[in-house]
């Protein structure tokens, strides 16, 4: 068994475009679940609204670039505004059904057949990612350390991936440690109270909504310009719910608890799918073929967040104290 | 200070002497006035109050018995459930439709009958949500941390000062989560306080605390009426309504059915009636005395129920 291989390749997803995105996309659910207590399980239809934005505009109406981004961020906006109008006055669970039924509406609207033109239905949409990558500050190669090495365009998605993930945390950091953070953790609490001293809740959850939801929209542009293509199936509500396992290993409710999350679920993910593919192949395991590991990999996923759930419900980074109060 | 107590609750009594004891009576200088103010929750009428005034400064309680429809008259005053009819002014200004947060912007801050501590926050922090217009509330203020320290220092000096009168002064940085169900009384208390409110409305605020504190807390209702402040509570224990409230308002079964001082009240006939039944103090048969014994102790058990 090659070990260099199951490692270096573990090291790589750990730090790699997945793990950029799905940071990106726990740290805006951080904001809607762990921090505001508001059950977001349509963080995918941020992705993909952000994905699309740029890709359609730069793809499909041949604007510039950087039209394409302000017309995603605007989406994305927009996207959180209809969401909640209807819903964020309603109990946290209404949020959950509604928001997993509007990110699959985003989904199949631009997979149809009908709108194939603009949006390229089940084919996506490509040749969006020129401009990206011309602004590439690594010349072609290969770049790397060791076994563990990545070409250019994808080290400048990860070093353009990377430096959002770093500013996002900042500014969570920066709004959750604020009186701003407070109320949105008092709303988590118990809304009625924060009505009862004065705090205009809808206002803060709208907020707190579009907040997360722009950072969700910021992984749908890496998304799109890492594969330099983008696909409707890309974005359906597992998405989610990888976000969500990636939130909660991670800690909710901590500023780099997605974070860490990301890079341990992938790291993790891989080693065990190169490990068993590796075992396979020399004969270590008979019991399977190498078509069965992927499979077999995500039950383990499966198996590893219940584990988690039962034995370390507050994630790597969360504070025991806060989740023992619960249980009151 | 002591001159001073007496002088306030003297003030509240004396601007009270002159009012009959009749409900709806009119009061020298309400804070709060009410009218016709209906709700329904399907058939049933749980609140019919056709005209309620509170006095400014003195302490009103607002006792009846279970059903009674305190708690859904409180929560259409402070605009957390929308009344079906009815209008009613807070110093003057109409308020019914008005926001739940408008109306505690306005001066005008409930508490709730199952304390809502904001468990995993700070005690702290609890305190220092209940400020107004923080500048650090605003999210692209939020970032810049120089903006709200400053504002942020002195609401925790204040924070502290109230913590300290509330003897929770120790517990400033642990969760409100792991305070005693008294001490949580304590704190949504003071943390309302924190608002600056003209008029205090407190559900139930000696509910399931135990007797020791209750005399603190009853300390602490007479000094919100010291400090100017207008209270208004619901209770249940008859005891500590004669011996804090300066004016009683009962109602039963949706509406007001008598009012004025606590003494006058707990002789009442249509009270006694609402609390114990129209003919308690009639001679029943025995099969009729077994038969309310049963009532008696399925409502009981309905209650206990209710509580846990």
């Amino acid at each position: 068994m090659d070990w260099t291989l199951i490692f270096s390749r573990a090291v790589e997803a750990g730090i790699g475009t997945e793990a950029v995105i799905y940071a990106l996309a726990a740290i805006g659910l951080n904001i809607h679940f762990g921090y505001t207590g508001l059950l977001n399980f349509g963080q995918a239809g941020f992705l993909a609204v952000g994905a699309y934005g740029v890709a359609t505009t730069v793809a499909t109406l041949g604007l510039p670039f950087w039209l394409g981004i302000v017309i995603g961020l605007a989406a994305a906006v927009l996207f959180a505004l209809l969401l909640g109008i209807p819903t964020l006055r309603l109990r946290a669970d209404y949020l959950a059904i509604v928001t997993i039924a509007a990110a699959e509406i985003v989904r199949l609207v631009v997979r149809s057949v009908a709108l194939q033109g603009t949006f390229g239905g089940t084919d996506g949409l490509e040749a969006f990612s020129d401009d990206f990558y011309g602004m590439n500050i690594y010349s072609p190669g290969q770049y790397g350390i060791g076994p563990i090495a990545f070409d250019h365009r994808t080290l400048w998605v990860l070093t353009v991936g990377w430096i959002l993930v770093a500013a996002a945390c900042a500014v969570v950091y920066l709004v959750m440690k604020s009186p701003w953070g407070r109320v949105l953790k008092a709303i988590r609490e118990d809304e009625d109270a924060v009505r009862s001293l004065g705090k205009n809740v809808f206002s803060y959850k709208m907020q707190a909504l579009v907040f997360g939801g722009v950072i969700g929209s910021l992984a749908g542009f890496l998304f799109a310009l890492s594969r330099a293509a983008t696909q409707p199936d890309l974005f359906s509500t597992e998405l989610t719910f990888f976000a969500y396992t990636v939130l909660i290993l991670g800690g909710a409710a901590r500023v780099f608890g997605p974070v860490l999350g990301a890079v341990i679920f992938w790291c993790l993910l891989i080693l065990v799918k190169t490990g068993m593919e590796e075992a396979v192949n020399h004969q270590v395991i008979t019991f399977i073929t190498v078509n069965q590991v992927g499979s077999i990999n995500y039950m383990l996923v499966g198996l590893g967040l219940v584990l988690l759930l039962i034995y370390r419900p507050q994630g790597i980074l969360g504070d025991k104290r806060e989740i023992a109060l619960d249980a009151r | 200070m002591h001159a001073d107590t007496v002088n306030r609750k003297a003030e509240a009594l004396a601007a009270l002497a002159s009012v009959p004891s009749e409900p709806g009576a009119p009061k020298p200088d309400p804070i709060l006035v009410v009218d016709n103010v209906v709700r329904r929750f399907g058939g049933l009428t749980a609140v019919e109050v056709e005209h309620v005034e509170i006095q400014r400064g003195s302490i009103t309680a607002l006792i009846g018995p279970n059903g009674a429809g305190k708690t859904t008259f409180f929560n259409q005053l402070t605009g957390f459930d929308t009344a079906d009819s009815g209008a009613w002014t807070f110093n003057g200004k109409p308020m019914n439709g008005v926001s739940a947060h408008q109306v505690a912007r306005r001066g005008m801050v409930r508490t709730f009958q199952l304390t809502k501590a904001l468990s995993k926050l700070t005690v702290m922090e609890n305190m220092r949500l209940g400020a107004q217009k923080q500048r650090g509330e605003n999210f692209f203020r939020a970032l810049f941390s120089g903006l709200w320290q400053p504002q942020e220092d002195e609401i925790t000096v204040r924070a502290e000062e109230l913590l300290e009168r509330f003897k929770l002064g120790a517990k400033r940085d642990d969760f409100a989560g792991s305070l005693s169900g008294g001490q949580r009384k304590l704190l949504e208390m003071a943390r309302a306080l924190m608002v600056g409110p003209e008029l205090v409305m407190l559900d139930e605020p000696m509910a399931g605390v135990n007797p020791a504190l209750t005399q603190s807390l009853l300390g602490h209702v007479k000094d919100l009426r010291e400090q100017g402040m207008t209270v208004l509570f619901v209770e249940h224990d008859m005891d500590m309504v004669r011996d804090i409230s300066d004016w009683v308002i009962v109602m039963a079964q949706g509406t007001v059915i008598a009012e004025g001082p606590p003494d006058t009240i707990m002789a009442d006939a249509r009270v006694i009636d609402a609390y114990l039944g129209a003919h308690h103090d009639a001679p029943l048969t025995t099969a009729e005395a077994e038969e309310q014994l049963h009532q008696a102790e399925a409502e009981l058990e309905a209650e206990i129920e209710e509580k846990a």
